[in-house]
């Protein structure tokens, strides 16, 4: 079989064994729906939110939802695979793999095919659950969906390479979670998933700035939101280029890094 | 498979060497020592095409190190070894994956949390190879057919490893290493397993060996080495290794209040002057040829003296 042929065979294994792990499945699954309950829930009577006297206004948990989109991009792609690929590393799966003809590249097309897919219907549970039982109005004008199309594939790409690359840090399979948690808490903390990015201050924003998931967020609040929301963003605008731009730019640095650092075992030499 | 004059692994003055230039360790490497550890200290081996080859030595004794070299994993620190006609640390690419594609490694241990059944963790690992086994084939091979179904987390210790034999073998390998293979088998899988291994070997495949199980050498393999420390004590067939004195038997016998024992390379001889002097059967008498762990543990003493 061919290296494309043998991706697709590893995807089918990586899913199976995603839906047979229940701890993977909890958090990085389930993690946005359950966060969007809470915080609809928690906040449900602080009533709507809007841009200012005689702007749009949408429900507490619908200016949430875009938020929890980005972060279950965030988390499909890199806490899932960084974490699954260092236990992998440190317990002697990786060392097996390594040892058969399969190409690596394959290995990173069942890891990466795997997430997009799995990170899709995570992201159709999740619209699902905020339409009937938060009744979050989602966007009817189709080129919004395109816009969730590209930024979303865009998105969990970027994030799955990086989280290949990112797994090459942690020293054991038992700190993986120790490395790559406080990460990504970290960024959806400063990137506007749990706190509204308008109201961080411009410190914060800048250096959100430099990383992938404020650029997802913003993208998927363009989706999402009443188009005069914009007013909130930095310079009034979705800034979609830059999203394309940024995003674009990660997923090179992590081809790149994959590319150099990737090896089935720790090395010694 | 053709047979070919050059052997399925050959193997001259191998060094490695750990620490030194090695990369940071893992804690309490802030500190500047450079000591480096010599874990295989310039051996010399072949294994035929269709032999089977078994490495002996205590733990720490290079085996582990000198079986990952030859399967690709680690670089040597000087010396030449050639696998299946190849040096796999200057492979890249597409003859790396063919040359792969004609080893099976079964590792010492692996200790990963399989969610997969049997039969879909072989069925993956079958398709990474040009020309593999049947499946449900190699199940059968390994005695697995009752737990096919069954998820490898919820497998005995010495069933997994029997799926890790498996996984081995599937690929149709020219050469199979076999790290420690046996552990924790019980008696009657061991005896399937040489029986599988034998099966093997009558289909041409070239088998590397390491084993604790000194009975389990004897039974399979057609030449043993011996390494301690890094070295090579010696190499040669199961029934010569040692040389003629380590083999030669003893007599024991019961005489007064203790065993009497006596080594003589005439023990018909013995037996029957004992015989004439008892009067008829000595108590308790054994004649007694050293088996290979005998031979093993007397080399292996004379190696640390």
């Amino acid at each position: 079989m061919n290296t494309i042929a043998l991706g697709a065979v590893r995807t089918r294994y990586e899913i199976v064994s995603y839906f047979r792990q229940f701890d993977a499945l909890f958090f990085t699954f389930l993690f946005p729906i359950i966060m969007l309950g809470i915080f609809t829930a928690a906040f449900s009577a602080t009533g709507d939110i809007g841009t200012g006297p005689g702007g749009p206004k949408v429900s507490f948990g619908a200016y949430y939802l875009p938020g929890m989109v980005a972060a279950g991009v965030l988390l499909s792609g890199v806490q899932n695979l960084a974490v699954a690929i260092a236990q992998e590393k440190s317990d002697g799966t990786l060392k097996r793999l390594g040892g058969t003809p399969l190409p690596p590249l394959s290995y990173f097309i069942g890891k990466m095919l795997s997430s997009l897919l799995t990170g899709v219907v995570q992201l159709i549970l999740l619209l699902l659950f905020a339409r009937t039982v938060f009744g979050i109005a989602l966007p009817s004008d189709p080129e919004r969906w395109l816009d969730l199309a590209w930024i979303y594939l865009l998105g969990i790409l970027t994030c799955s390479l990086l989280g290949i690359a990112l797994s090459a840090v942690p020293r054991s399979g038992r700190s993986a979670t120790a490395v790559v948690i406080p990460l990504v808490l970290f960024l959806q903390f400063i990137s506007g998933v749990y706190l509204p990015f308008a109201q961080l201050p411009t410190w914060m924003q800048n250096l959100a700035s430099f990383f992938p998931l404020k650029w997802l967020a913003q993208g998927m609040r363009s989706v999402f939101l009443p188009d005069g929301f914009k007013t909130l963003e930095v310079g009034h605008e979705w800034n979609l280029g830059w999203v394309a731009l940024v995003l674009a730019g990660w997923l090179v640095l992590g081809l790149v890094v994959t590319r150099l650092t990737f090896r089935w075992i720790r090395t010694d030499a | 498979m053709t047979s070919s004059p050059e052997p399925a692994v050959a193997v001259r003055g191998l060094r490695k060497e750990y620490g030194g230039s090695e990369g940071t360790g893992s804690t309490g490497s802030i500190g500047s020592t450079r000591s480096t550890v010599t874990a295989v200290d310039g051996i010399d081996f072949d294994i035929g095409h269709g032999e089977v080859f078994a490495l002996l030595g205590p733990n720490g004794a290079g085996k582990s190190s000198t079986i990952e070299i030859l399967e690709g994993y680690h670089r040597r620190t000087a010396g030449d070894v050639e696998v299946l006609g190849a040096d796999p640390q200057r492979l890249h690419g597409r003859a790396l994956l063919a040359w792969k594609a004609r080893i099976g490694i079964v590792l010492q241990s692996a200790s990963e949390q399989n969610v997969l059944t049997v039969r879909q963790m072989l069925r993956q690992f079958a398709s990474f190879y040009p020309h593999p086994r049947p499946v449900d084939e190699v199940i059968d091979a390994v005695g697995l057919t009752q737990k096919a179904n069954a998820r490898i987390d919820r497998l005995s210790g010495g069933q997994r490893r029997r799926v890790d034999v498996a996984l081995g073998i599937v690929g149709r390998p020219e050469l199979l290493f076999l790290d420690e293979p046996t552990t924790g088998f019980d008696p009657s899988a061991r005896r399937e397993f040489w029986g599988l291994i034998r099966r093997l070997r009558d289909e041409g495949t070239s088998i590397l060996l390491t084993t604790h199980y000194l009975d389990e050498a004897a039974q399979l393999a057609d030449r043993v080495g011996i390494i301690a420390a890094g070295r090579l004590v010696d190499i040669g067939p199961v029934d010569r290794i040692g040389g003629a004195e380590a083999r030669v038997p003893y007599v024991r016998w019961a005489e007064g209040a203790g065993i009497r024992e006596q080594r003589t390379h005439e023990p018909a001889r013995l037996v029957a002057e004992l015989a004439a002097r008892f009067g008829g059967e000595p108590p308790r008498l054994e004649v007694i040829r050293p088996s290979l762990e005998d031979v093993y543990l007397q080399l292996i003493r004379g190696a640390a003296a």
